[in-house]
């Protein structure tokens, strides 16, 4: 479903920030992506997104290939990817249900199924409760929440999430992992970046991918 | 497009000031064209009466042989350019002569001889008026050898001319000039537009909407601001028409069809500056 093949990407500047890098996700599969600051964790998933074209190699996502692929069906294929951050990028000025509502709004959807779709997947990620709340009125693991179920609103195929317990603490950050585990649970494949290595070895039954310098230097299902 | 509609008039109440200052710029630009309009509109009117009667005249020798004369009347009129051409006799010519002249009609009567010359008036058919045509028709009539002289009245034809093409090239210059301004102005209020929603915009880039999704608003604000301003200058134009009209001279408004013109290209002018803004700064978002 998501492919690398010999990817290097390299940025005027800062020189390599993927160096040669191959691997591939299967569908409904959970994956961790570690490796310390700037080894190319979230270079990745902007390329998954197809937010960066690779500099040599080819990255396909879902039947369609960086290099080929039209301005139109990138938004068709970012439909079916859900994409979280650590920063939660939610806009201020509208409540969690109108946050969630307006990935539905953008992408063409009608107005009674958005109603009917925000509901659910409030309640899917615990926050029913809160839908007419204000980001500036939710903690942060509950504004991860609202993001994750945005992420969702599309029925994507995979969730991309860069450092998403970055900004949690320990309570809120087991909480927003399980939610993953339950979505992955649901047949959606998770990529979670992270450099959070204690949050990996408590969940050691997941592959682990791992970027040293843009180079990917270890990959749990191919050593085992 | 409900969204769409919603988010650019949103826009309008963000930045009412730049919204407005697009508007009159656009406005200014489509009065000096309106303006211009107005007056071509009436000298082509005007033209237009006056080239009914236009003619040009051809003045015979007086040793010219009456058949040869006659031959030559048939020839010209089958001309393109001829409406139908009218013999006036030396005697005629005399007669003429001495109505227009009225009291001092005294001093033909005591001529012993006729001194004016028979002539051919030549009228032109309608849309046959321009300076070239006649002067085309002035020539073949010259042609003939008993005709001694051609006249027509090319120099002051050509001034109308003149006059009307100096008249457009301001109006193109100075209008141009405002829309250029206006484009700009556009141009900014856009950007300013995108930079409010610019999280809004990484948003929907993100859960993946279509970049004509993204665009619309802004192009639909940049329409109806060129709209506007159109409608503006329209008011204004129509202003000055009545102002003038009434206290200066006779003048005629101008056509239906220049008016919707001038809303359409107030319309493709928003539209043409905020989709230029749009490709320039949508890409860093
Ligand atoms: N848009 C960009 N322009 C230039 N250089 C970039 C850009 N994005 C990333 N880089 C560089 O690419 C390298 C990898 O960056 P990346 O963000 O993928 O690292 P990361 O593993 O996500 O790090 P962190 O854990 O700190 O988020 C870094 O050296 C960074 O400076
Ligand atoms: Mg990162």
């Amino acid at each position: 479903m998501i492919l690398f093949d010999h990817v290097s990407k390299e940025y005027p500047r800062s020189g390599l920030a993927l160096n040669d890098v191959s691997f591939q996700v299967r569908k409904g599969e959970f994956c961790f992506l570690t490796g310390h600051s700037g080894a190319g964790k979230s270079t990745v998933l902007r390329l998954i997104h197809m937010a960066d074209e690779p500099t040599r190699g080819e990255v396909r996502v879902s039947g369609y290939a960086s290099g080929k692929i039209r301005p139109r069906e990138i938004s068709m294929l970012r439909r079916k990817i859900g994409y979280v951050f650590q920063d939660f990028r939610l806009l201020l000025d509208r409540s969690a249900a109108e946050n969630v509502a307006f990935a539905l709004q953008v992408t063409g959807a009608r107005a009674a199924v958005i109603r009917v779709k925000v509901g659910r997947l409030l309640a899917q990620v615990g926050l029913a409760a809160k839908a007419e709340s204000y980001p500036a009125e939710l903690s942060g693991g509950e504004q991860q929440r609202v993001a994750v179920a945005r992420a969702l609103a599309n029925d994507p195929i995979v969730l991309l999430a860069d450092e998403p317990t970055g900004n949690l603490d320990e309570r809120a950050t087991r909480g927003i992992f399980d939610l993953f585990r339950s979505i992955n649970t649901a047949g959606t494949a998770v990529i979670l970046a992270t450099h959070d290595l204690e949050l990996v070895r408590q969940n050691s039954g997941y592959r682990v991918l791992e970027l040293d310098h843009g180079a990917l230097v270890y990959d749990s299902t191919s050593s085992s | 497009m409900p969204y769409a509609l919603r988010e650019a008039l949103a826009a309008f109440r963000r930045t009412p000031v730049l919204t407005g200052l697009s508007a009159t710029m656009i406005s200014l630009s489509l009065f000096v064209v309106g303006l211009f309009g107005i007056a071509a509109h009436n000298i082509r009117r005007v033209l237009e009466r006056v080239e009914e009667r236009v003619e040009v005249v051809a003045y015979l020798r007086d040793d010219a042989r009456p058949d040869a004369v006659r031959l030559a009347q048939n020839e010209i009129a089958t001309f393109p350019e001829v409406r139908e051409v009218l013999y006036i006799s030396r005697e005629q010519a005399l007669e003429l002569a001495k109505q227009e002249l009225g009291e001092l009609r005294s001093l033909f009567g005591e001529l012993e001889v006729n001194p004016l010359p028979a002539s051919f008036e030549i009228r032109l058919k309608a849309g046959h008026h321009r300076p070239e045509e006649v002067q085309a028709v002035a020539q073949r009539a010259g042609a003939y050898a008993f005709v001694e002289e051609v006249r027509y009245g090319r120099e002051w034809l050509d001034k109308i001319y003149l006059l009307r093409r100096v008249a457009g090239a301001a109006a193109l210059v100075i209008g141009g000039a405002f829309a250029a301004v206006a484009m700009l102005i556009i141009g900014a209020a856009v950007r300013m537009a995108i930079f409010a929603r610019r999280d809004e915009i990484a948003i929907m880039r993100l859960v993946g909407a279509t970049d004509g999704f993204v665009q619309r608003p802004f192009l639909l604000e940049g329409f109806l601001t060129g709209l506007l301003g159109a409608a503006l200058a329209l008011s204004f134009t129509f202003l000055v028409y009545r102002i003038l009209s009434g206290a200066v001279f006779q003048l005629e408004w101008i056509p239906d069809g220049w008016t919707l013109s001038g809303l359409a290209a107030g319309g493709v002018l928003g539209i043409g500056a905020s989709a230029a803004a749009v490709r320039r700064h949508l890409r860093g978002i």
